[in-house]
């Protein structure tokens, strides 16, 4: 059962990378839209974005219930010493649910809409940061449990290169996630071609983002080449992504919207297994160099037990009425066509 | 303030904030579905602009509740890492139920909030439906992971460990239905009133009578109906609090001593140092009654609780009179409705009556806040009662005080946007909506 249980949180997170992650990028882009065509894509991502966008939000919540109730010492570690950057990421939520919803909801337009707007924006480039720099944090083996003082406690936990650079490829990311998306969700040719633009620039983005995590990796004396290309799996995983990016290209050329976003998945995926599979499994590597692991300091056995049959029903549950949410939405967008 | 009350004053505005936002969340959709149900059967087309009306309200709070409902799961770690430690894996199952019904909630206000006119208007409706029940799920499932602090249960607990873990006995723990029942009844109570208050404010205003008419008449019959209910769940809660936590019973009634036929004290000025209430009115063994069904068995005083497992007494006490008064007010006000309903059909026209509706607006929701105050401060200095201190359980990270002055401020400006935008959203109801006489 602890392996169900396990599997629900990396799809949770998986989950949450791809759908929050597009969700988060269209608010990147718009922070990155020129003034003119700022309206005319705000439109475009409010309907594309709109009715799923408080689901893909659960994704976070069911990942930190698995947590708190499966492997409570990881999570009380983790809110322990990750304490800054999670605020600071709580805050970006906070701001960024409200101010999406205000700016739709508010029955009067006027100037409030641009400090919604600029809310929104903002919010969505410094909760994804944040969400990177506490996932970079989670392996970077700075986390000191023992520490007393306050700064290798509660800022030099998180505070460091390699995990400023795992935030921004975040980032990176989740605005190529978003691009790619809207792509397929837009009807005007210029815009779609804004899109595509967009997805190049934040494609080369993350590629230099990426470069940049490896960069930061040795200079933090953190051994990521090893722990990427020291095993067979990583290292097909992320010739795997690198191979399909060219697919991406050639595909975005012509105009296959949905391949593309099955491609983008696809190497986001890789990415994401490749991370997580060497340390599997290992979740956080503490600066003693013990480990926080899900197989150790996993609940007792009831309690694993039992969340993963709640994981289960519940899941009967929501999946086919998420599906059916995505599929009416999209049926309703191709009737419209 | 030291960091420990930094954090506890955090925990409490934060629960305060989402408390308001989740009970609307729970209430509205049913009071959404009633509209929405005469639409589709009158075909009249106020009820269609209303329940349209009520969904924008409803979608500014969800999404509100949604993330201060996010933030909390992250602060329960962020400020008692030691208690989610020890207690995540014993209550969590509450939360992970949870977790689907407010999935479920979050998908069916997607179909409800999007998909006007692109469904089955039944189908349409049965989502909305949805949202209601999974909201009320949610509620039941939080409120009993709450109980399981008052009443731990589901575990043994064996020279500090925490042995023979068993969620499922954890989540029916002895105080969950008392407590899910109260809760549920007071958030009928408290968004019906508050939403018949504002009706009723703009039809003594004269404006879209006929739709502020409808509005409040649908809210009104919900809330006093739940505020008829609530004495008696409360009545049920007292006995279960006085069984379980006699600290807490003793606290709320600043009950010094212990003795036969204990009296109830009504108002008063409650001095900690001197153990005594002054200028209340004293009701003699009616708490004995409340507590026991009984005029003469004995109520354990504070006098027989240790004094370092005392709760703060006057906090709890003033909370405690508050909840029961304003809840006794929108009985009273209940009476009075019911009575226009069936024999003074006239009273329903009269401004008056829609004046202590307007009266009334917030008071479910302070009697909300107010209960919620009882139940929390009651349970200190217990984070879980019997079992873990409050002040063993907060994180040791330094400097809570700041991060609780930035929630304040958060929270604030939050408050004062979706009251701000609240305004504007019923300005516009002439309007939106002005084909209507």
């Amino acid at each position: 059962m602890i392996y169900v249980v396990i599997a629900f949180l990396w799809a949770a997170i998986w989950l949450y990378l791809l759908l929050g992650g597009a969700d988060y990028g269209a608010g990147i882009i718009e922070l990155f839209t020129s003034k003119t065509n700022k309206e005319r894509t705000r439109i475009t991502l409010y309907s594309a974005i709109g009715p799923v966008w408080e689901a893909n939000h659960m994704w976070l919540i069911i990942a930190i219930v698995i947590l708190f109730v499966g492997f409570p010492e990881i999570y009380a570690t983790m809110s322990v010493n990750m304490h800054i950057p999670l605020t600071v990421m709580l805050l970006g939520i906070i701001a960024r649910g409200t101010a999406f919803t205000f700016r739709h909801y508010d029955a009067v337009v006027d100037d409030m809409q641009h400090v919604y707007n600029r809310i929104f924006a903002y919010s969505s480039f410094i909760t994804p940061l944040f969400l990177g720099i506490i996932a970079g944090s989670a392996v970077s083996g700075r986390i000191d449990p023992e520490a007393t003082d306050f700064l290798s406690a509660y800022i030099y936990s998180w505070l460091d290169w390699f995990s400023i650079s795992v935030g921004l490829f975040t980032v990176a990311i989740c605005g190529f996630l978003a691009a790619i998306y809207l792509i397929g969700e837009t009807d005007s040719k210029e815009e779609k071609r804004m899109f595509v633009s967009k997805a190049l620039r934040l494609n080369i983005a993350a590629v230099v983002c990426g470069a940049l995590v490896f960069l930061a990796a040795t200079y933090e004396q953190i051994p990521l080449l090893d722990w990427v290309f020291g095993n067979i799996y990583g290292t097909l995983a992320i010739v795997a992504a690198t191979l399909s990016l060219i697919l991406l290209w050639y595909m975005l050329y012509k105009g296959e919207s949905r391949g593309i976003r099955i491609l983008a998945g696809f190497q986001v995926t890789m990415i994401l297994f490749t991370t997580t599979y060497r340390h599997f499994p290992n979740i956080v590597i503490l600066k003693n160099g013990g480990y926080l692991s899900l197989l150790e300091h996993r609940g007792h056995d009831k309690t694993i037990e039992t969340l993963g049959w709640a994981l289960l029903i519940g899941s009967i549950f929501i999946l086919p009425a998420l599906f059916y949410l995505i599929y009416s939405f999209q049926k309703r967008k191709a009737n419209v066509h | 303030m030291d960091d420990f009350m930094a954090a506890r004053s955090q925990m409490a505005l934060s629960l305060g904030f989402h408390i308001i936002f989740a009970c609307i969340g729970m209430v509205m959709p049913f009071f959404m579905a009633v509209s929405h149900f005469y639409w589709l059967r009158t075909k009249d087309e106020i009820y269609k602009n209303l329940t349209k009306a009520w969904s924008k309200g409803v979608a500014i709070f969800f999404a509100t509740g949604a993330v201060s409902g996010t933030v909390l799961s992250f602060e329960l770690g962020l400020l008692w890492p030691e208690f989610m430690k020890h207690a995540g894996p014993i209550f969590g199952m509450p939360f992970s139920l949870e977790g689907t019904a407010f999935f479920i909630e979050a998908i069916a206000l997607g179909f409800f909030l999007y998909g006007w006119d692109r469904f089955n208007p039944w189908f349409y409706w049965f989502t909305g439906v949805i949202v209601g029940i999974s909201g009320l799920a949610s509620g039941i499932l939080v409120v009993a992971a709450n109980a399981w602090m008052n009443s731990p249960a589901g575990f043994d607990y064996v020279n500090g460990e925490y042995i023979n873990i068993d969620p499922i006995a954890a989540m029916f723990n002895d105080a969950w239905f008392s407590q899910a029942l109260h809760m549920c009844i007071a958030a009928f109570v408290a968004t019906g009133f508050a939403v018949a208050g504002v009706h009723a404010f703009m039809i003594l205003k004269s404006r879209n009578v006929r739709f502020h008419s409808k509005a409040f008449k649908i809210a009104a019959i919900f809330a006093t109906v739940a505020a008829v209910l609530q004495p008696l769940s409360g009545d049920i809660s007292a006995k279960d609090v006085a069984q379980r936590q006699p600290a807490k019973l003793a606290a709320m009634e600043a009950h010094f001593h212990t003795e036969e036929a204990a009296p109830l004290i009504l108002g008063g000025v409650v001095d900690e140092e001197k153990e005594e209430v002054k200028y209340a009115i004293k009701l003699p063994g009616m708490l004995s009654f409340l507590a026991h069904g009984d005029f003469k068995t004995p109520v354990t005083g504070l006098d027989q609780i240790p004094e370092n497992e005392q709760p703060p007494i006057a906090v709890t006490h003033y909370a405690f009179q508050i909840m029961v008064g304003l809840g006794m007010i929108m009985l009273l006000i209940s009476v009075i409705y019911f009575i226009a309903l069936w024999k003074k059909p006239g009273w329903l026209n009269s401004k008056w009556l829609l004046k202590l509706f307007v009266a009334a607006t917030p008071m479910g929701y302070i009697a909300v806040e107010a209960g919620w105050t009882v139940t929390e401060v009651g349970r200190q200095p217990w984070i879980i009662h019997g079992i873990m201190r409050t002040a063993d359980a907060v994180t040791p990270m330094p400097g809570i005080i700041y991060s609780f002055y930035m929630y304040t401020a958060i929270y604030v400006s939050l408050s004062i946007i979706v009251i701000f935008m609240l305004y504007r959203q019923i300005k516009m109801v002439d309007k939106l909506y002005d084909n209507q006489p």
